[in-house]
């Protein structure tokens, strides 16, 4: 019986935990209480995908309102796929939080902390299983509202200007995405989405739709840091507790992705966004631009945490550069590389946590010897710095894998060599941290520190493990990424 | 305060009006204009304006910032719970038509114990906000 409510469940459960989260004591239980509560969620996720593959997309009316009237969710096989992942790296995170959380934050913030975080869990969440449109803007505002506490809570306190600055830009991109969406809703009468792609092949292309259209690519794209809306991300990133960016790294611009999909697929529609306004014309040369920009910014940067930043910028350059070639094989390779990219990065800021427990810096010169004095932390930090590269045996040569064949289908050889290049210049910012941690000798102060705390270290590995997994065995990604390809198109 | 006895006797007079104005547009929300946040702003504004004129140690002896806090979870705990209930009876979440032994009933009592929730979680996050900027210290 409880099983036709999974839709909605796996958004309550987290919404109800925050407020309970706030009073509960200073002890390790708002850890406890928040780690459970994300791996129950985990858990109906993955129910969730098997029952979507399986029988087809789930469908949940909120309060027993039928369809265009009521709110509704609405989860097939892309957003089951994405609660799997959003779900999987919250669960990761959480586990491993323990002892980063001890040392960067107050312990009267505890709960709070862990409060905002499951907030942001739920907006995440929301944003992929409702069918509403305006349900998207109002689990949008509650993901970023509590990201931007998350940031701020940084014990730099350059966290406090970096969550500023997230802060104007997140909403202004908030912002037009609700201006598209009541330009949308003006011109239909109507806030679901399946409904909305309806009354869209109906009334055509008025100006009104197109300037909907602009605001969504505008907001959206400000939300998913596709360059040049990319300014707020490194800061954010680098001055966030390195819990907080694992998990925005690995989960938040992936859920804006999802969030570019749903817009340009399931409401404008193939032929409208790609055919008629050229989307892939404005969104390929941003694409080159972000990745071959950011991959040398990267190279420059003084400290770990902000090279995985500008790295990141990046990676979201390869996925919105495989929507933009507007074919089945290039939105697979977006759809591969969302799900291998959230583990990658997601293992080397977990990586950075590990140094920072014990080192209290992430410039490259304070890591210099780690190789010595933190063996299993450096090897798992060489490993997904191969994935990010893409190595075979790696996720990360899956994803160039299929990009590049995406390109090639469309005979833009260039393209290709574009690609294969800023895997090179991927090489060099990887490189420059191994050079550290391997062949410097170790600074005095820090010659004598241990190894990271084993749980953080396992939760780690199992991140980083997953990586050289899915690098090995692609069925599940590929499996899935080729379904919600197939269904985005339909 | 005693200096000012025409801002002390005004406020005497002003806050139980808006404390009682604050009820009527929560519990009439669901036949005129109003509703949860409107009367959660509305109350908060009247204990914000005693502690601007009394002193926050004054506003804190009736309200205190814990009090605010927990508050502020119960409201969002009642909300959801309400949510949560409509499954438990058979309906689906946020289904107020199995809360009372008929749908109208049942759409009533659910309307007016969401919008409640709503009020005192806005009213005591309202506050919860004043304190944390007036008690603020560099």
């Amino acid at each position: 019986m409880i099983g036709a409510h999974y839709p909605v469940l796996q958004v309550v459960i987290p919404l109800i935990a925050a407020p309970l989260c706030s009073l509960l004591p200073k002890t390790k239980l708002p850890w406890l209480f928040a780690t459970a509560i994300a791996w129950i969620c985990f858990a109906i996720a993955i129910v969730l995908l098997l029952q979507v593959y399986q029988y087809g997309p789930l469908s949940y009316e909120f309060g027993s309102w039928p369809a265009p009237w009521g709110i509704q969710y609405y989860i097939d096989i892309v957003g089951a796929f994405v609660l799997v992942i959003v779900s999987a790296v919250a669960s990761i995170a959480l586990l491993a939080s323990r002892c980063l959380v001890e040392t960067d934050i107050a312990p009267h913030k505890h709960a709070l902390f862990y409060t905002a975080f499951l907030l942001c869990f739920t907006g995440l969440l929301g944003i992929v299983a409702t069918g509403d449109a305006f349900n998207v803007f109002v689990f949008l505002e509650i993901s970023s509202l509590s990201s931007y506490a998350l940031i701020a809570m940084g014990d730099n306190r350059k966290a406090l200007t970096a969550s500023y600055e997230y802060l104007i830009m997140g909403t202004i991109g908030a912002t037009f995405i609700l201006i598209g969406i009541g330009l949308l809703y003006s011109q239909t009468g109507t806030l679901n989405m399946l409904d909305l792609r309806e009354r869209m092949h109906a009334i055509g292309g008025f100006r009104s739709v197109h300037a909907a259209f602009a605001f969504f690519t505008v907001g959206i794209s400000l939300k998913l840091a596709l360059f040049p809306l990319h300014h707020w991300l490194p800061n954010a990133y680098a001055y966030a507790p390195s819990v907080v960016s694992t998990f925005l790294a690995a989960t938040a611009t992936k859920v804006a992705l999802y969030l570019m999909y749903r817009v340009f697929y399931t409401i404008f529609g193939f032929e409208f966004s790609f055919d008629l306004l050229n989307l892939g014309l404005i969104l390929l040369p941003l694409s080159i631009i972000a990745v071959v920009i950011s991959s040398f910014t990267a190279i420059f940067q003084p400290g770990v945490k902000r090279l995985l930043a500008y790295s990141s910028l990046g990676q979201i350059g390869y996925m919105t550069l495989g929507l933009s070639l507007a074919s089945k094989a290039g939105l697979i390779a977006s759809i591969i590389h969302l799900f291998n990219h959230a583990f990658i990065k997601g293992g080397l800021f977990m990586c950075m946590a590990c140094m920072l427990t014990r080192m209290k810096s992430t410039r490259y010169a304070d890591l210099a010897g780690a190789g010595r004095t933190m063996p299993w932390t450096s090897a798992a930090f060489v490993i997904g710095g191969l994935a990010l590269i893409g190595i075979p045996l790696t996720s990360g040569f899956i994803s160039k894998w299929y990009l590049v064949l995406a390109t090639l289908e469309k005979d833009w050889w260039w393209l290709a060599i574009i690609i294969v290049f800023t895997s090179l210049l991927a090489v060099v910012y990887v490189w420059r941290v191994v050079e550290q941690l391997y062949f410097r000798e170790p600074h005095a102060d820090c010659a004598y520190v241990k190894e990271a705390p084993p749980l953080l270290l396992a939760c780690t590995w199992i991140m980083i493990l997953s990586t050289v997994y899915f690098g090995i065995d692609t069925r599940f990604p590929v499996t899935m990424a080729t379904a919600a390809a197939e269904a985005l198109l339909q | 305060m005693r200096k000012n006895p025409i801002l002390r006797e005004t406020s005497h007079l002003l806050i139980p009006a808006i404390l009682l104005f604050a009820l009527y547009v929560q519990f009439h929300g669901d036949y005129g204009p109003g509703g949860g946040f409107q009367a959660g702003v509305i109350f908060a504004s009247g204990v914000i304006l005693y502690a601007l004129l009394h002193g926050i140690k004054k506003a804190e002896k009736v309200i205190s910032l814990t009090l605010a806090k927990t508050l502020a979870a119960i409201g969002l705990l009642l909300y959801a719970g309400i949510g949560v209930l409509g499954i438990f009876l058979g309906g689906n979440f946020l289904d107020y038509n199995v809360l009372a032994h008929d749908p109208t009933h049942g759409q009533h009592w659910g309307i007016f114990f969401i919008e409640l929730g709503v009020g005192i979680t806005v009213a005591t996050v309202m506050i919860s906000i004043f304190y944390a900027f007036a008690k603020f210290k560099k």
